[in-house]
Formats: C-alpha cells, structure tokens, sequence
C-alpha cells in the first residue's frame, strides 16, 4: 500500500483577513478531510506516538474511529485520557511530542496528530458527544483543587471520573488560568474552553472564583474538609530585564499585555472597561510562544510595525515554528541578535524607542546551546511607543502565603515526591509551579499523575 | 455574588458601600485589600477593605468617584457586586515598639488608615490623627476615626472646617509638640510624598499605602511595579505599604496617569451609552 508521504493542508484564513479581527487563525475542520488525514496512519502496534503524550491518548485508536467514520468513538477515545481534546489539538506542541515519533515522520510527514484531536473534539462541540451525567461520588472523599489551569482541570477531571468529588478554587473571576488570560482567543476561542470545562460541571466538579488559597481561604481549613488537596496555581510573575526605562508608561510585561487583551478583553474596550493604548510601534522582546503572542495580538490592535526582538537567532527560537510562521505571515518583523539596554522616555514618561545592543553567538554553554555575546560598541536605536516584554516568569509569588510549610526549591517552585506529594502530607502539586514554565499538555499529564497519587492514598485511607 | 448591604452616599464623589463576603472578612487585616469586578464586562480594580465585620460577615469599601467603576457602584441601584477577591497584600506591621503614632489621611484616604488606627489603639498605643480634605462638605469618618484617636485634627484648603492649609502644617506643629515614633500617611500621591519629604527631615518613620494601576492583583502581570529603594517592587504582592522614603514617588506620579485617556473615555461612554448587557 502506498502511503501519501506529505500531509494533507489543514488550510488557515488568510493572513491579510485574520489580523483584523481576534477570531481563530485556524479553519474548522471537515470530515473528509479528517478522514484522509486518519487514512495515512499506520495503525503501529507499538504506537510509539502515543509514549510522546504526557497523558498518552489512545491516538491510533482514536483515528481509526475518524477513518471508520465513528467520530463518537473517536471522542470517547480520547476522553478516557483526558477531557480537553479542543484546546490541546491547537496548543498541544505536537511537533515536540505526538508527531514527533509517528513512524511516518522517519520517511515523510508525520500524521496530523494534533489536527485530528482538534477536529474530534470541536464535533464533539458541536454535536453534544460530551454531553455527561452527573458522577455518583464515594461518600466521604473530596478533594480540593487550587488554580484551574491544564494541570487543575487534568487532576479534577481523572478525580471525578473515579468517583472522587471535587471542589476547584480559582484566585480569578474566571475559570481557565492560562488558557484564559494567557493564550489569544485568536489560537483557542474561549467558548471552547468554557464547552470543556462545562463537561467537568456537568460530572459534578465545583468552581469557586475569587477564591485566593491562602488568603480568601487557609490550607489548613480546605485540609480539614477535604482528605487532598491539589496545587497547580502556574508559573505565576513576570521577569523584568532590569534595565532603565522599564517602568515608563506603555511598557508591559507580556503578562500584563496578554491579560488584559484575553481575559479581561480590552481589545474590545470600551465595551469592556479595561483598556490597552493605542499603539503604532511595538517591540517584543523575547523569542518563545508568550513573546508570538503579544506579537500577534499588536498586530490585530493595530499597530503598524510589529518587531520581535531576539538575542539569539531564528535557530535558537524557542517559540513553536508554527507560531512563528503565522506571526511572520501576519507581517512581524524578526530582528535577531539584539539585545535591549534602555527604553527611552518621551516628554510625557511614555517608551519613546529603544536601544540596543548587537551580539553574535558564542561558544555552546552546557546544554549545547551558543549563548549569545555583546559585539563591542555596536548599538541601535528603534523606534517604539510601546515595549512588552516577554523573557518567561518565575515562581508564584504567593506560594509561601499558601503555607510557609510547603518546600521550595531554590528556584521558588515547589518540591515534590516522585508521587507529587508536597512536604505536607495530601497535599499534591504539579505543572508550572513544580517544574517551571512549560506547555499545557505537560501539565496535563502532571495533573493526571497527581491525580492517579491521589486515588491511591484516598483508596488506601 | 456578594449581596450589598448597604451603600451610603456622603457627599457628591465620597461613598460607602458594605458588601457580604463572609470568607474575606474572616481572614482580613488592617492594611490590606481586595479587587473588585462591578459588571461582567468590567475592570478589576482594588479597594482597601476599610472596615470590616467578622460577626456579620461584611466588608467596607469607601469609594470616591472618579473613573467608570465607581460612577457604576454609586449610579446603578445594585443588589451585588458580581465578583471580589481578597484579602490581598500584606497586612500592615503592628508595631508594638512604637507609643505615638500620628495618622495623616487626605481625602480618600483617610478610610484605609481606619483598620490600622483601630489595631494600634486595641494595643494601648497613643494615636494622633490628621485629615485633610478640599473642603467641610467632604469630611467623612471623622467620627469613626476619632474613637480611636486621642487627638484629631482636621485641615481644609478653605478653612471651612477646621484649620486652613496642608495636613503637613499641621504635621510640623505636632512634631514641635511630641515626636512620633511613627507616621502612617494615605491619600493623594503628592500629599504621602510631601509628608514622606517631611518626616524624613526630622528622621521619623513612615509608612505610606501605594494603589497604583493594578489587572489581576495577584503578583501575575506586573501592572503594579514600583520603585523602592531602587528595586522593583509589585505593590498587590509586597505592598501596599512601603518605607515611604524609599519609595520613588516621581515615577509612581507619572505611571499613575497611564491609562488617564482611556479612563476618561470609557466613563463618557458609560454616562453616555449605560452599560451594555
């Protein structure tokens, strides 16, 4: 049999309409497509993709169903691993994962892996195949979830699923963590998120927002009433360059900016209150996926020049490559090997431009990678009346405020067992707050690992 | 939901709004603060907790006037405030070394030093409070204030009510009389920094609460950074109180009036259009 080498196109709209609006880049997916695309799997007995997947989704299973035209199935495949098919077929880094290890990667393109779980979940949308009924829960077990981020929603998911009830304490008015205030509605609409999180609602997991862990609530009450509790509240505060002129007006952390365009929608100010400024020069400074972002978002707010700044090159690019080919079809320009040493003001404490320093590459550091080393006395000026900064975060702020007995690492995140216990006992952790700035799908597949701890301490109990 | 108890309105731009929110008033203290949404559509914005009722499980906002979210709160007649989160910040350091403390507020501000008075009077300590408003028709809480103070005094721009001039006049004349071991100073920004300029001169502490811009409240996006000392400070995570000397005040001025535009914009959109549903 002769298997089609490429992939087949999973077309996006065309750049020039898509930066006028917020709406999805991505077109919806139809079945034929989807069938053709499930056609090109090998259906591998050893499924290497699926070791690829921190919550390991039966995948050949899966897209057997969508080439036998069983898109029911297809759903129920996937959902006895995890219950977000709609966001993860679009966030999921499936190139680093999934994709990676399909067989068909070694002599042409992988499956589309990623554009198939989207296409499952998105009918299962639409066609009300997540539909649930209310979890019937052992009396006497709960858990309390904080944060309801992937790794929150990982974990309460597989807990309802084994008949444990859950209660998920949310510091904000919404309910999502980064998928709602960091990642654009144009890369994951949020009625999406809100569809598959209503399948949690609908098993029996209870929201609460406005509910801050160690300061609405004490760990010590939420211990008392529940028999474990999960932390999964992210990576959590912005890190600064530290460099003059980064507390001028019109100057954000990517944070800042992505929060306030995501979840608290200033793109559509003043409908909603919150307000982003008008803009016309933008720099990003930063190279990974929240630097893509912010970037893409300047563009749809109107800017007229968009420049993601780099210190590196295109090869050191931490960001995905989808992510980068859609940020330069939608006109950002790249400029590598720059790295900022001032923001300079105008007459009103407004970012006026930027001055940077040239580099080149250096030797490779321990992990192989060059780091990059000023090139002596070679400056550049460039103009922008708004900067954001998108360098990565660091640990949750707060977390000490949770308990000051749970164990840091030097770095602030918190430690944990090889079970994702904490030093308190019950009390499990995993995702951004454990490892550091990562993907969705990692902290998924932590959740669910936490979770799996979980049952097993509460079976024991 | 937060179901509203009740809301007093004092003068024109100066209202008080009492809110039930069992959990926050469990766990509040003096100093700190909580973000309130007022509409689903609406900004996160933080407000002192200036007051509190762990029996009755109720919270105390005072509000002036100034931007959208608080023409809505005072305007709209509101059963409850859809969305509030706290307490957030670290609550004030009650400074059992220290015996006299003068309190200085300025308009707004004199709400938020409500819980912090009270805390050091409950320990016995010797308050002396100063207020400072534009005029006799905008004195609030001064009868609030006063049960926990030995001495209040209270100045006007126009000498309607009380001594004419600065808090900060009256400040020296109590400095000349007894030193405090200690000022707290809320309100305006160039008022905490002339007070700041002040006490620094005559080498007493000071403690100023900072509410710049802020979106989640929560350390996570850096609205709130702040100079202190020369070291970046978020003020809904390390604040809001600060060293007043150490604070960069010029800055904080300036960031203060970031979003000014846009504020004005949305508030004539909303006296305009209401809010839409």
């Amino acid at each position: 049999m002769n298997i089609q080498k490429k992939r087949n196109h999973f077309p996006d709209r065309k750049a020039e309409d898509r930066v006028k609006d917020f709406q999805e880049v991505g077109l919806p997916i139809d079945f034929e497509l989807a069938q053709k695309e499930a056609g090109r799997c090998l259906q591998c007995k050893h499924a290497p993709c699926i070791t690829g997947c921190p919550v390991e989704i039966k995948i050949p299973e899966f897209i057997l169903e969508i080439k036998n035209a069983q898109i029911k199935e297809a759903y129920h495949i996937i959902r006895k691993d995890h219950f977000l098919p709609s966001v993860c077929g679009r966030v999921c880094p499936q190139e680093k994962q999934c994709e990676r290890l399909c067989v068909l990667a070694k002599t042409g393109e992988p499956v589309a892996i990623g554009k198939l779980e989207k296409f499952v979940g998105d009918e299962a949308i639409q066609k009300q195949y997540n539909q649930s009924s209310k979890i019937k829960t052992i009396p006497g077990k709960k858990a309390a979830v904080i944060g309801s981020g992937p790794a929150s929603l990982a974990c309460a998911g597989e807990l309802i699923k084994n008949k444990i009830a859950v209660d998920v304490f949310e510091a904000l008015h919404k309910i999502g963590g980064v998928l709602v205030y960091g990642i654009p509605e144009f890369r994951l609409p949020k009625k999406l998120i809100e569809k598959e999180i209503g399948v949690l609602k609908q098993m029996g997991v209870q929201f609460f927002e406005d509910s801050v862990v160690g300061r609405t609530i004490v760990l010590e009450e939420l211990l008392s009433e529940y028999q474990a509790v999960f932390i999964g509240v992210g990576a959590g505060t912005p890190l600064f360059l530290n460099i003059p002129g980064e507390k001028l007006n019109s100057v954000f952390s990517a944070n800042e900016f992505l929060t306030r365009i995501n979840l608290m929608n200033a793109y559509a100010f003043p409908e909603y209150d919150t307000p982003i400024p008008n803009a016309s020069d933008v720099i990003v400074i930063g190279g990974g996926n929240t630097a893509m972002d912010a970037a893409r978002n300047a563009v749809r707010l109107g800017a007229k020049k968009v420049t993601v700044a780099y210190r590196r090159t295109e090869n050191e690019l931490p960001a995905r490559k989808e992510e980068y080919h859609h940020a330069k079809e939608e006109g950002i320009s790249f400029r590598f090997l720059i790295s900022p040493l001032e923001i300079k003001s105008d007459e009103s404490g407004k970012a006026q431009s930027v001055v940077f320093q040239k580099m080149e590459l250096g030797a490779p550091d321990e992990k192989g990678r060059r780091s990059p080393i000023p090139i002596q006395d070679e400056t550049e000026l460039i103009q922008a009346d708004m900067v954001i900064i998108a360098i990565g975060t660091q640990s949750n702020p707060l977390l000490p405020t949770i308990s000051p007995k749970l164990k840091l690492n030097s770095k602030g995140y918190l430690m944990v067992s090889e079970n994702l216990e904490t030093s308190i006992p019950n009390v499990f952790a995993g995702g951004d707050i454990v490892t550091g700035a990562a993907t969705v799908i990692q902290a998924l597949g932590a959740g669910k690992k936490a979770a799996r701890q979980i049952l097993k301490k509460l079976e024991k109990e | 939901m937060f179901p509203i108890v009740s809301k007093k309105k004092y003068n024109d731009t100066i209202f008080e709004l009492e809110v039930e929110a069992p959990k926050i008033a469990k766990n509040a203290l003096p100093g700190q603060f909580a973000v309130l949404v007022a509409h689903e559509n609406g900004e996160r914005v933080p407000f002192t907790l200036a007051d509190c009722n762990k029996e009755k499980g109720t919270v105390t906002f005072v509000i002036q006037v100034l931007g959208k979210t608080s023409s809505y709160l005072l305007n709209e007649n509101l059963q409850s405030i859809p969305h509030i989160t706290g307490p957030l910040g670290i609550p004030s350091h009650i400074d059992e070394t220290k015996n006299h403390i003068v309190f200085i507020g300025g308009g707004l501000g004199i709400a938020p030093l409500h819980p912090i008075m009270k805390a050091y009077h409950q320990i016995g300590k010797k308050n002396t409070c100063i207020v400072g408003f534009r005029n006799k028709n905008l004195v609030f809480w001064h009868d609030r204030l006063s049960q926990y103070a030995s001495k209040m005094l209270i100045t006007t721009d126009d000498g309607s009510i009380g001594e004419k001039g600065l808090v900060t006049d009256v400040l020296e004349k109590e400095i000349s009389i007894q030193k405090p071991d200690l000022v707290y100073a809320i309100g305006p920004l160039p008022m905490m920094r002339a007070v700041s300029e002040k006490t620094q001169f005559h080498g007493i502490k000071t403690i100023v609460s900072l509410n710049p811009v802020m979106v989640d409240g929560i350390g996570m996006c850096g609205a709130c950074r702040v100079t202190i000392g020369g070291v970046t400070r978020y003020a809904c995570i390390e604040g809001p109180e600060f060293d007043a000397s150490q604070v960069d005040f010029d800055e904080l001025i300036l960031r203060s009036r970031q979003f000014k535009k846009e504020e004005d914009i949305c508030l004539r959109d909303y006296l305009k259009n209401g809010i839409k549903k």
